[in-house]
């Protein structure tokens, strides 16, 4: 990827849900090592926005390009492995696998990607202890508290280096102190790595955290001054 | 709340006595607190001395002489910026920004703008404070959470106002 392309580039994307218009013409380029807060009442088109962004869904028309890459130029299969290998994904309730423990959790991407065990849990430990749960890391998922899975479901977004991050809700579980926590841990790593944070919110003390903050409204960005 | 010069924009609407301005004023913000009369007639002598407003005719119907204001247009210029500006991100900021939205309904001046403004002021001063709550000791993080909650409580009121202005325009203008 050339230094000067941006870590995500949109250009005119609508996408339609039956006669539903959720995405409707949005242009957006996102810098590598920035963090975006992406804000809007229910309904408004972020979460599709989001799964565009990340090839979950490919749009009806217009163009997303992810670290240089057009994403509707790859099958499903390659998306998938592009996804798996360059971004990490947080969700509002962290979708961690009850019945592995959190440090078999956090390494499976770093296992998924080819690397051994012992490396796996190595890193895996580091990116647990950033934010602060490796004292638990040998609890089942099923078996810690909501801070403590959600902090491993970040670690688990970022264990494998990601270039881009993108989050949905990803405290939306929390109460504020801890989701206070976690944005801080999620924002320190992502900043040590470079990585560009898209964090779909509909919290305001969530979008405190990031940089930049954008408002869609009926399937567009809200055109509005940076703060 | 800046009280005269939520005055001097009920002035805009159409030119009023002193006594017709306090019942408008206390019809549409007046519910905590009535003003005083002396306090209406103290911004009219001071509007007109700053050549905000001007007397636009005396009325002595059987009773005392009554001056009936009307705005200038450097009392325009006045309302105009007022509105236009968000206010200072403090947590107090709410009442004033009601009567600022009311008053852009009331004048067909854009409300959603007033409101879209003030969200920016209001994210802007969250985001500092969120920064400094980072490397805050535990005393400060109580003061510091504080007002980032109470900013939290504008922002939400302001989303609120943004989905009922349709409605609220509509009551605006029938009344």
């Amino acid at each position: 990827m050339p230094e000067d392309e941006p870590a995500v580039r949109v250009r005119d994307v609508r996408l339609s849900y039956g006669d539903t218009v959720a995405v409707d013409g949005v242009d957006l380029t996102l810098a590598a090592g920035e963090s975006i807060a992406l804000m809007g009442p229910s309904g408004s088109g972020k979460s599709s926005l989001l799964h565009c962004l990340a090839g979950v869904l490919l749009p009806d028309s217009g163009e997303v390009s992810v670290l240089g890459r057009r994403l509707a130029d790859s099958s499903e299969a390659q998306r998938s492995a592009f996804r798996l290998a360059r971004m990490g994904m947080v969700f509002q309730f962290g979708n961690l696998i009850p019945e592995l423990t959190l440090l078999e959790n956090v390494m499976l991407p770093v296992q998924l990607l080819g690397s051994r065990a012992r490396e796996a849990a190595t890193r895996a430990h580091e990116v647990l202890e950033a934010l602060e749960t490796d004292h638990v890391s040998h609890r089942r998922a099923g078996a810690v508290s909501g801070g403590q899975a959600q902090r491993a479901a970040v670690a688990r977004a970022l264990v494998h280096r990601p270039s881009v991050v993108f989050a949905d809700e990803p405290t939306g579980a929390l109460d504020s102190v801890n989701a206070d926590r976690v944005l801080d841990a999620m924002l320190a790593l992502t900043a040590d790595l470079g990585s560009v944070v898209l964090i779909v919110t509909h919290e305001n003390r969530v979008a405190a955290h990031c940089e930049r903050l954008l408002t869609m409204q009926d399937g567009r960005l809200a055109v509005s001054p940076v703060p | 709340m800046s009280t005269s010069t939520t005055l001097l924009a009920l002035l805009e609407a159409e030119p009023a006595h002193g006594y017709t301005l306090k019942h408008r004023y206390d019809e549409r913000f007046g519910y905590a607190r009535p003003l005083a009369f002396g306090q209406v007639y103290a911004a009219l002598s001071s509007f007109e001395r700053k050549g905000l407003a001007e007397v636009d005719g005396v009325e002595s119907a059987g009773g005392p002489q009554r001056r009936r204001y009307r705005i200038t247009p450097a009392g325009t210029t006045v309302v105009e910026s007022w509105i236009a500006q968000s206010e200072p991100a403090t947590s107090y900021s709410a009442s004033t920004l009601f009567a600022k939205v009311s008053i852009a309904l009331i004048s067909g001046r854009p409300a959603a703008e007033v409101l879209a403004t003030q969200r920016v002021t209001h994210l802007g001063r969250m985001r500092d404070l969120t920064k400094e709550r980072r490397r805050a000791a535990a005393a400060e993080l109580l003061a510091i959470t504080f007002e980032l909650n109470h900013l939290d409580a504008d922002l939400k009121w302001i989303d609120e106002a943004g989905r009922r202005l349709d409605e609220v325009g509509r009551e605006v203008a029938r009344a």
